[in-house]
């Protein structure tokens, strides 16, 4: 990094600082980043301590916030694996391969991220209803996905999608693919250079994934409700609960879930963040 | 699939090697067409059912819907909130940046962190914190009031939300490449002779231009796009704080599904347009390679 040359040694307690401007930018990130982030949401948490402890208890563990808690981590956690599997398998098709339109399928994995997520929500609906293109296929099987838990998962399966991927494949990009070549010569199997070699290789780059699909889906809203039916105990998610509650009146009961759903994603941000620190200590920059 | 056994001892004969070739050809095969499938399902078809509903009942009525007077609100105030929003978030992340990648401080990996934080927030929280500030029963809802000042359920708080949620973004962009390009630009001009303003202006910004257009963009479809956080703080009012998305849900639940997706195509079209300028983007400054979002800084 260029910047190392120039880099004061830590200890030195007042650094001679050449450019100018510190004192105003730091200054300007800090109140705008306290007025915008830090304030409003230690306000919540001030909030949530009104409420007192056994009434927090009771909030959190009454019937329908525990199920749409379970459902919001469940689905995550089930369309994050999806994602996974799916995603390691699209990374790899897309850094080995070559096949008609390779470039234009690179590029339009990013589409969740650039869709909003209503627009999503609408059209994974009309897709997957019952007389929808898919929907309809999967009616005379018995399958029904819109209106159901199942269309939870499938919503959080197309917000998670780019995740694995972009993570996964600069590190296949970067894999030494003639080690590759030479275990194919000494009579390895495609099967066995996968496992021996480059699964220990990218499964850091897919775990983080995995957590940042998983963040992401915990907390999703727009594409989920229009295709889950909102079924109290059923498939009523977690933030649409938050939602509700707000509607009616019910502000203290709304911020005990939101705290909830609070700790726990920083707790996952901060798996992530150990996670990318491990995984570029083991790969080196650029790894993850 | 043939097996060989791969220890040290067990070179397999020349011939060995050969047979595989079809078997590799066909495994090829089929990891493709698994994935197109898998993409297909999850990610063209949700795109392409999008403009096939809007244009279902032909073009005259997709017309209709966009024109539509509340459609046409929609519109305008979507572009309202993006063009307060987004220039907020630029000078904020513009100054966390030339901080962070051109200082050295306690806390600063800390503050990187902090910046990231409403990645993690879900979009429903994010708006729900300022109503918890703002609306009637918050902290300052009576202070406001009395005031005669709306926040809440009225367009500054759709601009709060947005600007929470699209927070981190433009400075997730600059930080580190301001980071590898390090400071002897800007410490040559000043010793040169340039003021601080000067070296900014003259050096760093077309350093960072790729960048800062990058992530303005990727700003700019997020504030567009806001659902959740928006949604908990506009009171949805028709004509007044009705943003697009907002619109397409009353549309959809008013099942008038056509028109719900005739202002979705919009959106839709947005969201192509901001891939296709990025992919250009990428290939003027390949530095700025993509990432996953959201995510914590490298």
């Amino acid at each position: 990094m260029a910047a190392t040359a120039s880099r004061i040694p830590f200890p030195a307690r007042r650094p001679r600082r050449v450019l100018p401007g510190f004192g105003l930018t730091l200054g300007y990130t800090l109140l705008y980043l306290s007025l915008i982030v830090l304030l409003p949401l230690g306000a919540t948490f001030l909030k949530t301590a009104e409420l007192g402890w056994p009434q927090f208890w009771r909030v959190v563990t009454s019937p329908r916030v525990l199920a749409s808690l379970r459902l919001s981590f469940g689905a995550a956690a089930l369309a994050a694996l999806v994602n996974t599997v799916a995603g390691l398998l699209v990374a790899w098709v897309l850094t080995r391969y070559e096949f008609p339109f390779r470039r234009l399928i690179d590029a339009l994995v990013d589409l969740p991220f650039a869709l909003p997520t209503a627009v999503a929500g609408i059209a994974l609906t009309a897709l997957y209803a019952p007389g929808g293109w898919i929907g309809g296929l999967l009616a005379p099987l018995g399958v029904q996905v819109a209106y159901t838990p199942l269309g939870v998962v499938v919503a959080l399966v197309f917000i998670g999608l780019p995740f694995v991927v972009r993570t996964v494949q600069p590190v296949l990009e970067d894999l030494d693919r003639e080690v590759e070549q030479a275990a194919a010569t000494l009579g390895a199997s495609s099967a066995q250079i996968v496992i021996r070699l480059v699964l220990p290789t990218v499964w850091p780059a897919l775990l983080t994934g995995f957590a940042l699909a998983f963040a992401r889906g915990i907390g999703e809203y727009g594409s989920v409700i229009f295709i889950a039916g909102n079924m109290p105990m059923v498939s009523e998610i977690a933030p649409l609960l938050i939602v509700t509650k707000l509607e009616q009146y019910e502000y203290a009961s709304a911020t005990a879930i939101a705290v909830v759903m609070l700790l726990i994603s920083f707790f996952v941000l901060l798996g992530i963040n150990a996670l990318q620190g491990w995984s570029q200590r083991r790969l080196g920059p650029g790894g993850a | 699939m043939s097996i060989v056994r791969d220890g040290p001892g067990s070179a397999p004969a020349p011939g060995a090697v050969r047979p595989r070739r079809p078997v590799r050809g066909l495994a090829r095969s089929l990891l493709i067409t698994a994935a197109l499938i898998y993409l297909v399902l999850f990610l063209i078809l949700p795109f392409v059912i999008v403009f096939g509903q809007a244009l279902a009942h032909g073009l005259a009525t997709y017309w209709a819907a966009l024109v539509d007077p509340m459609a046409v609100a929609a519109i305008r105030l979507t572009l309202t909130v993006a063009l307060v929003a987004v220039p907020l978030n630029l000078v904020f992340g513009v100054a966390a940046a030339w901080a962070v990648a051109k200082y050295e401080f306690r806390g600063k990996s800390a503050l990187v962190t902090l910046i990231d934080l409403p990645f993690a927030v879900s979009p429903v929280i994010s708006g729900l914190i300022y109503v918890l500030l703002f609306g009637a029963h918050g902290w300052f809802g009576p202070w406001l009031a009395a005031h005669d000042i709306k926040v809440m359920f009225a367009v500054p708080g759709i601009v709060l939300a947005t600007v929470f949620v699209t927070f981190p973004l433009v400075a997730r962009e600059l930080i580190p490449l301001m980071q590898s390009q390090g400071r002897d630009e800007e410490e040559t001009a000043l010793s040169l002779g340039a003021t601080g303003w000067q070296t900014f202006v003259r050096v760093t910004l077309p350093n960072i231009r790729f960048g800062l257009l990058y992530g303005v963009l990727l700003c700019n479809a997020r504030a567009m796009g806001e659902f959740g956080a928006v949604s908990v703080v506009s009171g949805h009012i028709r004509g007044l704080t009705n943003t697009m998305p907002l619109h397409i849900e009353i549309l959809y639940n008013e099942y008038n599904a056509t028109a719900a997706f005739a202002v979705a195509s919009l959106l839709a079209l947005l969201a192509l347009v901001t891939l296709v300028a990025r992919a250009a983007l990428e290939r003027q400054a390949p530095e700025l390679r993509r990432k996953p979002l959201p995510g914590p800084l490298p």
